[in-house]
């Protein structure tokens, strides 16, 4: 089928997305600061926006790592 | 329900016969003003008229008007307001090449609607794990949604046929989506995208007689983005869409910056003698995704359309597999 590493590509990605959903939602949403009165709330975003960050960083690397290894053949090509 | 069900028929109608009426109409404007662009991938010289927006935009108006009136709502009217400015945005760098910079940032502004209609939850819907409450990451999800959804139609209208059949397939697929979900509103809000598309699609279909342009990419970006979030369907969304979104991935990791695809001066693909399209062997090209779909060797226009549809149905239904998915916990 043409395009058959594309569909693996869309398919990895699609797990990826469903694991780093339940990621967020299961081990970082939890996540509560406590300790500063007032500004606990404003922490507690500025803690789970930075990590929401990060693995969405982490994400786009191993998103284009995996491109170079399901692509390799394509893109030498 | 049963109302429900005849005004999503009305509005479905309304959507595709303006759009299926008014096109040929524009395509003669057009002409007579010399709004033509050159096509690329034809072996004989064809000039192309451009864009089709206008049309496109006529039709999403038309059918959601009808459907405001029969149940007003503020995430209708968010709907018109950011699909409009969006058009407008497009229209804007149809009639003047503005910079690499300047769509996502205008995209971002025409978000600005929603936040101030209030037409939004701040949680963000997983599969399997429910969802998460982030307020102030929401409206900066809202902000960037729409100029990536936009982008990334935009993005994949590079062949004859391709933006308007691919977000034909996508919309549809988020329809399927908010009824599994059971926002019936919202699907019924969503229904002119897919017939607008499908309408535009008998002219935009190779051999094109009109191009979408910006103006028509944008516009059906910013609805499909905005419907994502008045849906609450933002994850499903981006999974509908991911062999655009792939595309423009791909184009920004190869080239490492935001520009546009005309500034590209290695171009991706090339032509055989007999005028199929042919990979660039060139090192300095940008990948993307119709560049690694012909890796495998020269295909027609054509044939490289019913690829990308074909990826477009496989992520369709991964989208309606996640929203399935919604329903259950663990």
């Amino acid at each position: 089928m043409k395009g058959k590493p594309i569909f693996f590509y869309i398919f990895v990605m699609w797990t990826l997305i469903i694991g780093g959903g339940g990621l967020l939602v299961s081990i970082i949403a939890p996540l509560s600061i406590h300790g500063f009165g007032a500004f606990d709330h404003i922490l507690d975003s500025i803690v789970k926006a930075a990590i929401a960050v990060i693995l969405v960083v982490l994400w786009v690397l191993l998103m284009s790592r995996i491109k170079n290894w399901i692509f390799q053949k394509q893109m030498s090509h | 329900m049963l109302d429900k069900t005849i005004v999503g028929i009305l509005i479905s109608a309304i959507a595709f016969v303006t759009v299926y009426a008014i096109t040929p109409g524009l395509i003669n404007a057009l002409t007579k003003r010399n709004m033509v662009v050159k096509d690329y991938n034809k072996e004989v010289a064809t000039m192309v008229a451009r864009p089709g927006g206008p049309s496109m935009l006529a039709g999403i108006l038309a059918s959601e008007f009808v459907l405001y009136t029969f149940f007003p709502s503020t995430a209708i009217l968010a709907i018109i307001i950011t699909t409009s400015l969006a058009f407008l945005v497009g229209f804007a760098d149809d009639r003047k090449v503005l910079g690499g910079w300047f769509k996502p940032l205008a995209l971002a502004g025409t978000a600005i609607p929603i936040i101030l209609l209030g037409v939004y939850l701040p949680h963000l819907a997983f599969p399997l794990f429910g969802s998460v409450r982030i307020p102030e990451l929401y409206l900066a999800l809202i902000i960037f949604m729409i100029p990536v959804m936009g982008n990334a139609i935009n993005s994949i209208d590079v062949l004859n046929g391709v933006a308007s059949g691919f977000m034909t397939i996508a919309s549809f697929a988020l329809t399927i989506c908010l009824v599994i979900i059971h926002n019936y509103d919202v699907a019924l809000a969503s229904l002119p995208l897919g017939f607008v598309s499908l309408a535009f699609y008998k002219y935009h279909k190779v051999p094109s007689r009109i191009f979408p342009g910006d103006s028509g990419a944008l516009t059906m970006g910013a609805m499909y983005g905005t419907l994502a979030i008045v849906g609450h369907v933002e994850v499903i969304a981006a999974i509908a869409l991911l062999p655009a979104v792939i595309n423009s991935f791909l184009f920004l990791s190869s080239v490492k910056r935001v520009i546009e695809h005309r500034q590209i001066k290695a171009k991706p693909v090339v032509h055989t003698e007999d005028f199929r399209l042919m990979a660039s062997d060139d090192k300095s090209a940008p990948v993307t995704l119709v560049r690694l779909i012909l890796a495998n060797g020269p295909m027609t226009e054509k044939q490289v359309g019913f690829v990308i549809f074909r990826l477009a149905l496989f992520s369709a239904a991964l989208a309606i597999i996640t929203a399935f998915m919604m329903e259950i916990k663990i």
